[in-house]
């Protein structure tokens, strides 16, 4: 197995509170690393860090070859990022929005591949709709359907509260899919409060009561 | 040689070790300056001879020059210890920026309230749209500026930084607009009496003056050294020496 | 690439399409600013031309200003923004697309506007294609300065009032020049420098400011 991450001596503060300190931990490729954590434990925050948006985490942090360039930045092709904001301009139509998506990893995707992702989904018939008239749930789907394009080049996942405002069935799905993708040999990080079983997951605690 | 360097760039920019080092510092820097400046004072403004044209009122060059070179000096500093703490990421910087921002504004000030006072003898009105004033107007808004975004953001450590930004793109500005106001004023205004122009001053008048400004320039640092320990203490008021430190200075 | 930038460009003209309300408040505020103008000072039409360049400029610029506040704002709020900062397309490219389409839907509109209300105050019609290049090349240039002030507060509540102050110091030259252009052509003398320092201004600001913008945004939303 290769290693993806090494996380060496990471510490935070958010306003004069120490979340987290001498947070060490790694990362193989294929794994799904499951950040758990009382509210306020600066999951996010540890998840902002690991795809370079945030500074306020310090310590060091180095990403393999084939993700980073540099080392410490995640080169913008390779991830999928999906943010506690959904990244979902509600004035443009779901399939607007998932077309850029893909823009914005500076690829093209036929739009045959985009409908296939969002009907997955479970959004038929709400293509051309714009996505502020869509319920919250609906709206986290659209976000979710980036998870089901066929990219090969996207090898790891970011996930900050993936669940969030999912029916059971549409939980049930995006678990499968998250498994699939480990099995596939892709890599995902994700926080949540929902439990995963299987046997690619690792578990990360951070900020735990002492 | 290089790593000495590095090595004593590195213990300077520990906030800690930056707080005890400069303790002497602050204190004799404010005496030479205080010594400096009442020196030059007493000197130009009871002993110089009256200038031919302007008779006394030319005396208040020696608050007025010296509050207008610290008004840009200041922003020059504040731009280089922005660029510093961005890109070697040094804390200290970002402090040291941080405080000279009220002290800048207060120089402009000071030199805008001081060129009035002259003005007025000079060119019977309290304000007149004369290049430097103007200048001086903007940098005083540049500062208000600076003032007003670090104090919008919630946390500091943006404020910092977005304040080093800020004063990056205003330093590269000042030259632009100096030299757009100065042709701007050239345009409108062709008869503006120029004061300080070609006619060389007497030494008596040069000496007090260039004490004046060193003596405001010394005055800046001990100022400066001051309020960044404060702002060390506020600062890192989690660790465990400077809570000794607060606690120190409470019991005195 | 080409493709993604182009994809950008469509995706930011159609939001501002279908954000119209926001598009048409700045051209309102020109209008009311510029015949406030008359009524607060004079209408006498030969003080009112003597006037005129500088209130149409400052007039536009403010507008423009007024609405360089929601550059970044949707884009951040729904999480769109930090997606660009992330993306492999350089973020620097992708601001300046999104520099271009606010000026084309702000910056061009009111320079589109201006000859009308520079009848308005009597500017003579011989300096109309002059105001005209002079504006379009100053709102350019508050658009490149002014996302820089946007990306610094963008994350601030009420960023609007700020940005102004942030920005409208630094752009004292460009209103320089552009007004002194303006007034020199009236007035028979030369005016050709004036417009190629506004041109090296607006050069200046298109090769550093996707830059700054950028750093500026790592700030205010990297957090």
């Amino acid at each position: 197995m290769t290693e993806l991450l090494r996380a060496e001596n990471l510490y935070c503060e958010r306003d004069e509170r120490v979340l987290f300190n001498h947070l060490d931990f790694s990362l193989q490729a294929g794994e799904i690393l499951h950040v758990k954590g009382p509210n306020g434990a600066g999951k996010t925050t540890l998840l902002r860090r690991l795809v370079g948006l945030s500074w306020v985490v310090e310590g060091q942090l180095k990403w393999h070859d084939s993700l980073s360039e540099q080392g410490e930045k995640l080169d913008g092709h390779g991830f999928w990022y999906l943010a506690h904001r959904p990244a979902v301009t509600l004035q443009q139509t779901p399939l607007e929005n998932l077309a850029f998506a893909v823009a914005l990893h500076n690829q093209n995707l036929p739009s045959e591949a985009i409908w296939q992702a969002l009907d997955t989904v479970g959004l038929r018939g709400y293509e051309d709709v714009p996505a502020g008239s869509l319920s919250a749930g609906q709206q986290r789907r659209v976000s979710l359907a980036r998870l089901y394009l066929d990219m090969p080049s996207i090898k790891l996942w970011l996930l900050d509260e993936p669940f969030t405002a999912l029916d059971v069935n549409a939980v049930r799905q995006l678990e499968r899919r998250i498994e699939a993708f480990a099995e596939s040999g892709g890599t995902v990080v994700m926080t949540s409060h929902h439990g995963l079983t299987h046997t690619a997951v690792r578990e990360l605690l951070i900020g735990a009561p002492l | 040689m290089w790593q000495m360097f590095v090595r004593w760039f590195h213990k300077w920019s520990s906030p800690k070790w930056f707080y005890e080092m400069s303790r002497p510092w602050s204190f004799w820097l404010g005496w030479a300056a205080v010594l400096l400046i009442a020196t030059a004072l007493v000197w130009g403004l009871a002993f110089s001879p009256v200038e031919r044209v302007q008779g006394n009122s030319y005396r208040i060059i020696f608050l007025h020059v010296p509050a207008a070179f610290l008004a840009q000096a200041i922003y020059m500093t504040i731009a280089i210890a922005g660029a510093v703490g961005l890109v070697w990421r040094i804390k200290l910087a970002f402090y040291a920026a941080k405080q000279c921002v009220p002290i800048g504004t207060s120089m402009a000030l000071l030199a805008l309230i001081t060129g009035a006072i002259w003005g007025k003898p000079t060119w019977g009105a309290w304000w007149v749209w004369d290049a430097r004033l103007t200048s001086m107007l903007i940098l005083l808004l540049l500062y208000l500026g600076l003032w007003a975004l670090q104090n919008a953001m919630e946390r500091q450590e943006s404020g910092d930084r977005a304040a080093a930004i800020l004063a990056l793109v205003g330093v590269v500005n000042i030259p632009i607009i100096k030299f757009s106001v100065n042709w701007w004023n050239t345009l409108h205004q062709p008869a503006t009496l120029k004061i300080s122009s070609a006619a060389p001053m007497h030494v008596s008048m040069l000496i007090p003056l260039l004490m004046s400004i060193l003596g405001f320039y010394l005055a800046f640092g001990a100022w400066m050294l001051i309020r960044t320990r404060l702002e060390i203490l506020d600062r890192e008021k989690k660790a465990k020496w400077a809570q000794e430190e607060i606690k120190r200075l409470e019991a005195n | 690439m080409m493709l993604a930038l182009a994809q950008m460009m469509r995706r930011e003209l159609s939001l501002a399409n279908r954000r119209r309300a926001d598009l048409a408040n700045p051209l309102f505020f020109f209008l009311i600013v510029v015949s406030l103008f008359p009524i607060g000072v004079t209408p006498d039409l030969e003080k009112l031309s003597e006037m005129a360049p500088g209130v149409l400029w400052v007039a536009a610029l403010l507008a423009s200003l007024l609405s360089l506040d929601l550059l970044f704002r949707h884009d951040y709020e729904d999480g769109s923004l930090e997606q660009m900062l992330l993306s492999s397309v350089p973020p620097q490219l992708l601001v300046l697309c999104k520099i271009l389409s606010h000026w084309l839907v702000t910056g061009l509109p009111l320079t589109l506007l201006s000859p009308l209300l520079s009848v308005m105050l009597a500017l003579p019609g011989s300096a109309l294609p002059l105001l005209m290049l002079t504006l379009a090349l100053g709102t350019l240039t508050l658009s490149l300065l002014g996302s820089i002030g946007a990306a610094l507060t963008v994350g601030l509540r009420k960023g609007g009032l700020l940005l102004t102050i942030l920005i409208m110091p630094l752009f004292v030259p460009v209103i320089i020049f552009g007004t002194s252009a303006i007034q020199a052509f009236v007035n028979g003398m030369p005016w050709v420098a004036q417009l190629s320092l506004l041109g090296a201004i607006a050069a200046g600001a298109f090769v550093v400011s996707p830059w700054l913008t950028v750093a500026a945004l790592d700030v205010t939303v990297g957090d």
